[in-house]
């Protein structure tokens, strides 16, 4: 309660925390469920759907392309081309092994760079490793990276000199045991958020970046390897690439209304797109070129450039569905409704 | 698993973090039926925690120029103008203007807190959440992570910046400077037990005199995020003031993403031993 006391006593005797609101909406006729400007598509979940001022109910990402996808493709490449190398040295395919070793550390410093670049006080890269924190995969991943890096280098340096063969091999060996890690815990690092696109494919966001990761490094080898030395390339590289399709159909389906953000973004839309038409290519010239080394190069360039374009895909979907508030509220509105149902 | 462990537990935050007989949780109730529009909320906070201006925009939103809570505001004031029909018998429609101070939750399963890799956010013996300025690197992970939207990077600075609720006030035991700059109580900070049996018997008294529409936002222990520290009553649906209606701390589902993660890599490893194995020479 607040007031003025005057000689006639109190005056202006205000409820402060007490008070009620004068008018009761019986009615809101003003907020109509929210419609996008201009004659746009129809969209799932434009029914019943309010907002404020069609602002975004979570702040954007501020991860930014090429930076995080490129590292997104780049992890899955290092980490699957690890596992690659180890299987072609134990299978002595020389030639194979030594370029994926380099291709994976390759990979994994490019993306190092890539992931320095993308912080916002790039100086303080080093405070990644103050800490370990399960509850974050970034935290993880930094560390994993950190063990990964060397022991790809130290099995790059080896291959390249032919010198510390000892090194070399426990290199080998220790990158190729982290590498499927590296290769994988991107996806949970990406779902651990609260961008719809990202959260809502987190089942099926680790097999598919696990697919798209050997079929770049089984693209990378059918580049780089002797005819001779790619049978295994080539049987990964078609059988990963249709799987990585597969997988990413599946992942969209299960989203519900989400999987919207994948058409709703022209970026998102026009990615997966050309990541079909180069995996579907790729697939297609290992098939049919596999006594040529030129169809063979082709090919795994298609499937190099579809794993890339299925990452900058989900990146860019990620982000349509994190500024259009649609597909936050129309999910959780339906979530609630479900349980109030019981 | 940790992750779980911690996910599931409803006892005392900052003691599950750690403190030794720590004081109680605090935390604000904003009463938005009493809330005037007045905006001293967000200067008061601007000016004792020296943020900096961050555009002078005509939004054409009612009277909000803040547009929403990011690095640079810490305190933003939505204002909504609704149509309603008329009930005092003259056949003329109405306006009703819900106005509401919206603020970092504090949550008890704070996701911006269970992301962050440099440990730079942490939890206060006040059960609230903070950055440490001299830590953060600006990853950008605890941004992407809130599901309210209320953290953002600073730009030209490239930090990540939020509300403290008043962390060096709250230390001398005076109360965070929203609270203390609003004139009608819509901000009350206190003891966040207390507030909770507050907002009730409000909520309560609203009803009764037939603010049908009046509910408790954030207040619940059970939600998705464990409740919030900071909560509200409003007035309509929690999306009409640019809040997410059924939100829930993405690191729930953590110890499932992790599994499955494990799953697919060892399915990679499997692949690749059967493709080298299958291939012929």
């Amino acid at each position: 309660m607040s007031s003025s006391v005057t000689k006639q006593g109190l005056r202006e005797v205000h409820p402060g925390r007490e008070a009620v609101s004068q008018v009761q909406a019986t009615a809101d006729v003003s907020q109509r469920p929210h419609r996008r400007a201009g004659g746009e598509r129809s969209m799932v979940g434009e029914a019943d759907f309010r907002s404020y001022y069609g602002k975004p109910i979570i702040n954007k990402p501020v991860w930014e392309a090429p930076d995080i996808p490129g590292y997104l493709f780049l992890g899955g490449l290092a980490g699957a081309s690890s596992v690659m190398a180890a299987a072609a040295t134990a299978s002595h395919r020389g030639a194979l092994a030594r370029a994926l070793k380099l291709s994976s550390t390759a990979a994994v410093s490019l993306s190092g760079i890539a992931l320095v670049h993308d912080l916002g006080r790039p100086a303080r890269f080093a405070n990644m490793l103050r800490v370990l924190k399960p509850s974050s995969p970034m935290s993880v991943g930094s560390w994993l990276l950190a063990s990964f890096t060397p022991l790809s280098a130290a099995a790059s340096l080896s291959a390249l000199t032919g010198r510390f063969r000892l090194v070399g091999a426990a290199g080998t060996a220790g990158a190729a045991l982290l590498g499927p890690a590296v290769a994988t815990y991107t996806a949970a690092l990406v779902s651990n958020t609260a961008v719809p696109a990202w959260h809502e494919g987190f089942k099926e966001m680790p097999f598919v970046f696990a697919a798209s990761a050997v079929s770049s490094a089984a693209g990378m080898g059918l580049v780089v390897a002797p005819l001779h030395e790619s049978g295994p390339a080539r049987l990964l590289g078609v059988t990963s690439g249709a799987a990585e399709l597969g997988l990413m159909e599946l992942m969209k389906r299960n989203m519900g209304a989400v999987k919207e953000a994948f058409t709703s973004s022209e970026k998102a839309h026009r990615y997966e797109k050309g990541a079909k038409i180069a995996i579907v290519t790729g697939i297609a010239a290992a098939l049919l070129g596999k006594h040529s080394r030129v169809a063979s190069a082709f090919a795994g360039a298609g499937l190099l450039v579809g794993s890339a374009l299925s990452r900058f895909a989900i990146f860019e979907a990620g982000l349509e569905s994190a500024e259009d508030p649609r597909y936050t509220v129309v999910p959780q509105r339906k979530r609630l409704e479900e349980r109030n149902r019981g | 698993m940790a992750t779980e462990m911690n996910l599931l537990e409803r006892g005392d935050v900052a003691a599950s973090s750690g403190y030794e007989s720590p004081p109680p949780r605090v935390g604000f109730f904003t009463d938005t039926s009493v809330c005037i529009g007045c905006k001293a909320c967000e200067v008061a906070c601007k000016e004792w925690n020296h943020v900096p201006e961050d555009g002078l925009n005509f939004t054409g939103m009612s009277y909000d120029n803040t547009e929403g809570l990011g690095a640079d505001s810490w305190r933003h004031v939505a204002f909504i103008e609704q149509k309603v029909v008329g009930t005092d018998g003259s056949g003329q429609d109405g306006i009703r203007w819900l106005m509401a101070s919206d603020v970092c939750k504090h949550c008890t399963h704070a996701a911006c807190l269970d992301v962050c890799p440099t440990g730079s956010l942490f939890r206060t013996e006040f059960g609230t959440v903070v950055v440490q300025e001299d830590i953060c690197n600006g990853c950008g992970y605890c941004i992407s992570a809130c599901p309210y939207g209320v953290i953002d990077q600073r730009h030209g600075d490239g930090r990540a910046w939020k509300c403290t609720l008043c962390y060096d006030r709250l230390s001398v035991g005076v109360e965070p400077a929203c609270a203390k700059a609003c004139p009608t109580d819509s901000i009350q900070f206190g003891p966040l037990e207390e507030l909770r049996a507050r907002a009730e018997r409000r909520r309560d008294q609203l009803h009764r005199s037939g603010v049908i529409d009046a509910r408790l936002y954030g207040e619940s222990p059970d939600d998705g995020v464990g409740g919030d520290g900071a909560f509200f009553l409003l007035l309509d649906e929690p999306e009409v003031y640019g809040l997410p209606p059924d939100p829930i701390v993405t690191t729930r589902d953590l110890p499932a993403m992790y599994r499955r993660a494990g799953v697919a890599a060892a399915a990679l490893v499997s692949v690749v031993v059967l493709g080298f194995g299958g291939a012929r020479r």
